[in-house]
């Protein structure tokens, strides 16, 4: 970090050194401050997706609402789908995945540290490139375009009675992009370009940490934590990161197929040209099931996490839990066809996804039973963190149950393309996902701000949002089930649908206020919220045991675990009854470790920062604006251009120090497996330099996992 | 904790009470032409059926779970003199035991599900045949066997089973009727099959339930079921082509205008002299078929008229202006004038 040294004649690359300001959030490497980062960036798309949904809600609250015009609806549903799945739980999950896995599993970053700025870097401007279509986008074809314009009448978006019809010129194909509608014929602007180009970007963003993510846990934990004694968390990230690595090939498949079906005439999915348009739901079902996973069970972590620390019990079925996570996620990817099961496919498929479906309410229920037995004959503290665990548990049974109603393919042929399915999805990824999230929030905002969030406040949030959630999605099931379909614009008044509408649109507005509430809280606590100090849960896991707010390197001396819920065990014995019994101080605990481990004349190490993970992931977006335009002159130039940027940000990246030296103690040839080095650099060891890695852990820690 | 359990009491009150005005209006399932809850034929009654069991089961678990959540956070909140928790790590009995029995209940629940997806899938093999293709934004039907073709309103006959094949003439379209079966997919390039059949005569409502562009929330569908002496006496009437106006009568002018402002182009009219009739092959662009447009009782996907409004002043509305009605409609604003349009409505009105 303080470079003084002269540095290696052979480079003419140098590494930042900025802690503070604009460039040391550029090129920060910190996989606490990419946690951060990642955090508001999701929490802003938060907003934004929810306030598209506030003015769809608005548009529906009366049967022939005439709020919003149906371009405009139909661009705000897709994107509230595409924001709050795509830019909001994945990097909110992320977000907590990066600030927490390192010090979950007691290192000092993640494998890869660049790699991990270069995922946020890609997911920031991928994020920036979608959202960029409300000012660049269109849904009509470019005059003088020939040979992929629809028919004029049908597509221009204006007509009809509403206002905000200048959104309609945005995605309006839907989250799902079905084909052929989504296609050229029928979506012939560039606006689902920008959608199916920004999905591909952000989903090269999650295929980056997943890989860093599986590295970490495999190979960066601390001496003695067996991957049986790792927080459920840890788990579920590594769980998580499976899926992403393998369904996030499959939509990039499928997305590139869409842009050269829009852009360079292939016809995949054109029925008259033989195509065929269902293989898009095969292909975007088959990743768009696990990704359901992927934005579940970081939540089922987060949840695994606050319930036995609130319940001071270890958490019930340890292993059951953890097994039934990696289940769900493994047949996961063997339901997706029940999302078609109206679309045609022989009894044979629809019976055998059918089933599939309905053996993944068993691990669902084996964790939820084992939630309830960890609070069972506890000793239940309900703070905030505690009340939206519990939130989580109540509402996602709620969401679980409506799958199974639907795994049962006939009433499924009732109830798809209904509110019924709207409520179900919310009540898994809001009542599910998004509770856990706040919970996760609020539990480890001490370990952010080392401050604690206002009880007072938090429990208003919490109870505003469980009566709006509930109020909002509710009644959706009866909606549903009263033939509301989805994707409506407008209902007729005949229906009979207004009144539970109106209700609808009330909760989303409580929701909103809930929402409003949290964020003062989380602004005012910052600041002014009281010091937690080291421990202020009274918790299990080791990442209790660095400072709060946690330092750079984390902690000081790398726990060596010994246990499960290490950090509580230090803490408590037990009485003959089993009962905990105190046996140390938290802060006297790691005072005595730091005394007597801490070696002042060995450095911790860390990696340095770097510009080129920003400036790879700047020459992506150009590229792809380039492909939109490629038929221009100009557009031609930006991809080149993109290309460049990023090509040279590669060959920075190959080529700048290991860092700024201190001391020569790296080898010459540690200059090329760059990342390697650092890895081991912060690996449990904390020594830094080759020496780290001959010490490192990697017999201790790996031997005996399997 | 313990100042703020009261105000948490009322607040849990308020959200039962809302909980059970929900619970009293779910019970009414009336005038609401969409619901499912209201079976009108074997195959939906047959869905019907196998929803509430598992709906009855789901909320035994419902009630199991949140009631564990309640008395739990009851008994085992952290009060003053509360004791330490025993560290339990598990059981593996109740956890053996939580495993088998949803897994045993699934298999209860996959048996009639897998039946009743075999016995609702295929066709009978004495079914009526009616083709349906969706197009954006309306549902068109032909009867293969009486070669008629009739849009929006699908006529059927009460107590017999309907075969529909379906197509798509442009993107995918979910074709929907609640009352007589789930729904199924029109995809273009390929046909897919639903049964239908409702029991007694009556008018079923139904929703283009995929999302299908710019006006989906406006494809809407009306089954129509009729004795079946009155369905052949409709066939027949459907068979007739229309009759021919000629100078001085007084649907003349309305077939001047339909002749001349392009209507003719769209949309196809057979006439008894079948030599005046155009018919626009199923490849070309196509709107719905005229020749019996006065027997339907709604038009534009069968939206019109609206709730209080009468025919007359929607078909005035619409004509003006169909994009404004339906945003995107292939039928363009022919800046038709007032006069037109009233022409246009006392000859289309006259085609029974």
């Amino acid at each position: 970090m303080t470079a003084t040294a002269e540095r290696p004649a052979t480079t003419i690359f140098r590494r930042p050194s900025s802690t503070k300001g604009l460039w040391s959030w550029i090129t920060t490497v910190d996989h606490k401050r990419i946690g951060i980062m990642y955090g508001y960036a999701a929490f802003s798309f938060f907003i934004i997706g929810g306030l598209e949904a506030l003015l769809l809600r608005i548009q529906l609250s009366q049967a022939n609402g005439e709020f919003l015009t149906a371009g405009a609806y139909n661009a705000l549903f897709t994107m509230h789908g595409t924001t709050m799945i795509f830019l909001f739980v994945m990097p909110a999950s992320s977000a907590l995945m990066n600030y927490l896995l390192p010090l979950l599993i007691g290192a000092r970053d993640v494998a890869f540290p660049r790699l991990n700025a270069l995922s946020w870097w890609i997911f920031f401007f991928g994020a920036i490139f979608l959202y960029s279509t409300f000012i660049f986008g269109t849904s009509m074809a470019p005059v003088g375009v020939d040979g992929i314009g629809g028919v004029d009448g049908n597509l221009a978006p204006g007509g009809g009675p509403g206002s905000f019809n200048f959104l309609a010129d945005s995605p309006d194909g839907g989250w799902f992009g079905y084909q052929p509608n989504a296609g050229p014929l029928y979506s012939p602007g560039t606006a689902m370009d920008y959608w199916a180009l920004g999905l591909q970007i952000i989903g090269l963003a999650s295929l980056v940490s997943s890989v860093n993510f599986l590295v970490t846990v495999l190979n960066l934990r601390a001496k003695g934590m067996r991957l049986l004694r790792m927080p459920v968390f840890a788990w579920m990230t590594m769980i998580t990161s499976f899926l992403l690595l393998f369904s996030l090939p499959i939509i990039a498949v499928a997305l590139f197929m869409v842009t050269f079906d829009r852009q360079f005439g292939s016809l995949f999915f054109a029925a008259n040209a033989g195509g065929d348009p269902i293989l898009w739901q095969h292909l975007f079902w088959l990743f768009g099931h696990p990704e359901v996973y992927i934005l579940i069970l970081p939540a089922m972590g987060i949840v695994s996490e606050i319930l036995p620390t609130f319940s001071r019990k270890p958490l019930f079925g340890y292993s059951a839990v953890v097994f039934a996570g990696a289940a769900i996620a493994f047949l996961g990817f063997g339901v997706w066809a029940h999302h078609m099961f109206a679309s045609g496919i022989t009894p044979v498929a629809q019976a055998a996804f059918g089933l599939a479906t309905m053996t993944i309410a068993i691990p669902t229920g084996i964790k939820i039973f084992n939630w309830l037995g960890t609070m069972w004959m506890g000793r239940i503290r309900l703070h905030t963190p505690m009340l939206f665990a519990i939130g989580f548990v109540a509402m996602f049974t709620i969401g679980g149950l409506s799958g199974v109603t639907h795994a049962v393919v006939p009433s499924d042929w009732q109830q798809t393309d209904t509110y019924y399915i709207v409520a179900h999805f919310h009540y898994v990824i809001f009542g599910g996902a998004v509770f856990g999230l706040f919970g996760g929030l609020y539990y480890w905002f001490p370990k952010i701000t080392g401050r604690l969030m206002n009880e007072r406040l938090g429990k208003v949030h919490f109870w505003l949002m469980l009566l709006g959630f509930n109020l909002t999605f509710g009644p959706m099931h009866w909606l549903g089930l009263q033939g509301m379909v989805r994707r409506t614009w407008k209902y007729a008044p005949e229906t009979g649908l207004e009144p539970w509408n109106l209700a609808v649109t009330v909760g989303a507005f409580i929701i909103a206020l809930s929402i409003f509430i949290f964020m003062i809280n989380w602004f005012t606590s910052r600041r002014r919220g009281r010091e937690s100090g080291l421990d202020p849960w009274d918790a299990r896991t080791i990442e209790w045991m660095a400072p709060n707010p946690t330092p750079e390197y984390n902690f000081a001396v790398p726990p060596v675990v010994t246990s499960l819920d290490h950090f509580w065990h230090l803490k408590y014995q037990e009485d003959v009854e089993g009962r905990a019994v105190r046996v140390a101080d938290a802060d006297e605990i790691v005072a005595n470790i730091e005394h007597e481990q801490l070696n002042p004349s060995s450095p911790i190490h860390l990696p340095n920062p770097s510009y080129f993970p920003f400036f790879f992931a700047l020459g992506l977006p150009l590229m792809f604006y380039g492909v939109i335009y490629h038929r221009t002159p100009w557009g031609k130039a930006l991809i080149l251009v993109g290309l460049v940027i990023s090509l040279a940000a590669i060959i920075g990246w190959a080529m700048e120090p290991l860092e700024e030296p201190h001391g020569g103690d790296g080898e010459p040839a540690d200059h090329e497996l760059d990342d390697r080095v650092e890895l081991i650099a912060s690996s449990a060891e904390g020594g830094g330099g080759p020496e780290g890695r001959r010490a490192a852990p990697g017999g201790e820690t790996e031997s005996g996992d399997d | 904790m313990a100042r703020s359990r009261p105000r948490l009491v009322r607040l849990g009150a308020l959200v039962a009470v809302i909980l059970l005005l929900g619970a009293c209006s779910l019970i009414s399932s009336e005038d609401q032409p969409l619901t499912t809850f209201e079976p009108a034929g074997p195959f939906a009654e047959r869905i019907d059926s196998l929803f509430w069991p598992v709906f009855w089961i789901a909320v035994a678990v419902f009630v199991l779970v949140q009631g564990a959540i309640l008395v739990i956070v009851f008994f085992y909140r952290d009060r003053d003199g509360s004791k330490e928790a025993k560290q339990l790590h598990g059981s593996p009995k109740l956890e053996i035991a939580w495993t088998i029995i949803p897994a045993l209940i699934l298999a209860g629940i996959a048996v009639p599900t897998t039946a009743a997806v075999f016995d609702l899938t295929e066709c009978g093999s004495d079914a009526i045949e009616v083709q349906v293709t969706g197009h954006q934004w309306w549902f068109e039907y032909h009867y293969p066997d009486a070669d008629i073709t009739t849009a929006n309103v699908m006529v059927i006959p009460a107590g017999q089973e309907v075969c529909a094949r379906m197509t798509s003439d442009d993107v995918l379209h979910n074709f929907w009727i609640p009352a007589l079966n789930g729904k199924r997919y029109l995809v273009p390039g390929q046909t897919t099959e639903l049964r239908l059949q409702a029991d007694q005569p009556g008018e079923y409502w139904g929703h283009c339930a995929e999302f299908c562009g710019l006006s989906h929330s406006l494809m809407r569908a009306r089954v129509q079921a009729l004795e079946p002496a009155e369905y052949e006496a409709w066939l027949a009437g459907q068979q007739a082509g229309a009759v021919l106006p000629v100078e001085g009568d007084p649907e003349y002018e309305g077939y001047q205008v339909y002749l001349n402002k392009q209507c003719i182009q769209c949309h196809t009219v057979r006439f008894e002299d079948d030599s005046a009739s155009n018919i626009i092959a199923p490849e070309a662009f196509n709107g719905p078929e005229l020749t019996h447009f006065a027997s339907r009782n709604v038009f534009a996907g069968a939206t019109l008229p609206g709730e209080g409004q009468s025919r007359e002043d929607a078909l005035k509305d619409w004509l003006a202006d169909p994009p404004n009605t339906k945003p995107g409609s292939f039928m363009p604003d022919l800046a038709l004038t007032e006069a037109e349009i009233d022409a246009l409505i006392v000859w289309l009105e006259s085609m029974e």
